[in-house]
């Protein structure tokens, strides 16, 4: 089953750690509140969640997609 | 593997910070620009570019690990990362900050001494005179390197130990640059929303 980054919003602190880790680019910091997970980007390599200070992201089985 | 840009080598900054405070305090006053820089950033809605991409600190506590191949996975304790701490600590440093340019006051009026000490973690005076040459500065200006030099590295030491027995960048968890910056981002989308 694919996997895919879940961020706790009201946990992330916004440092930055995980857009350093992730090897897609799929994470955006821009708002400054907290981290944002381009969900077609991300690949599920669960990097991030192992950066993570806070430990605010998990890792979750995708929806299904219909073709 | 993502290509590496120059901001992926700043990690260098707090280290040429420290080298060149050993050596001539004046030039604590380089680290203004990791207090302003990030405030205004966020301010004109930058968000927190600045500890995403160019704070050296925060690229310098991920590098450690890394290269020593001893990157501890625990997660901070749920608190340390929690608002009341963080916004306590961003209090405390504030509070001693004030404490830092009132003892520059005093020495700015002549009512107190230059000092020619760094104090860590706000408590241990370390001495310091080798880096003090009797100059046509100011003393106001000396003693406030000396205060902002000991903010600076009684932080940097506070953030290699939460990194040793932490995950790498729990510092910024906490931060209080990061924890300001994070507060302007949420009033400023707060007011545009």
């Amino acid at each position: 089953m694919k996997r895919l980054a879940k961020i706790n919003e009201n946990v992330c602190v916004c440092c930055g750690a995980c857009q350093d880790a992730c090897p897609r680019g799929a994470i955006s910091t821009s708002s400054g509140r907290y981290a944002v997970v381009d969900t077609d980007s991300c690949v599920g390599c669960g990097l991030c969640a192992r950066t993570c200070p806070t430990g605010c992201i998990n890792l979750i089985e995708r929806a299904g997609i219909a073709i | 593997m993502k290509k590496k840009r120059w901001n992926d080598y700043l990690w260098i900054w707090p280290i040429i910070y420290f080298s060149l405070g050993f050596f001539n305090i004046l030039f604590a006053w380089l680290g203004m620009i990791d207090f302003i820089v990030p405030i205004i950033i966020a301010s004109l809605g930058g968000g927190k570019a600045f500890c995403n991409r160019y704070c050296g600190r925060g690229k310098l506590f991920a590098l450690i690990p890394s290269v020593l191949k001893k990157t501890n996975k625990k997660v901070a304790p749920t608190w340390m990362y929690g608002p009341l701490f963080r916004y306590g600590f961003l209090a405390f440093f504030m509070t001693m900050f004030g404490n830092m340019l009132h003892q520059t006051y005093l020495v700015f009026g002549g009512n107190a001494p230059l000092r020619t000490v760094v104090k860590l973690f706000w408590t241990f005076k370390v001495p310091w005179k080798w880096a003090y040459t009797v100059t046509s500065v100011p003393a106001w200006v000396t003693q406030f390197s000396y205060g902002f030099y000991s903010l600076m590295l009684t932080s940097t030491l506070i953030g290699l130990i939460v990194m040793s027995l932490y995950r790498p960048r729990t510092w910024c968890t906490f931060c209080p640059m990061g924890t300001m910056t994070q507060g302007i981002c949420r009033i400023r989308q707060g007011k545009a929303g």
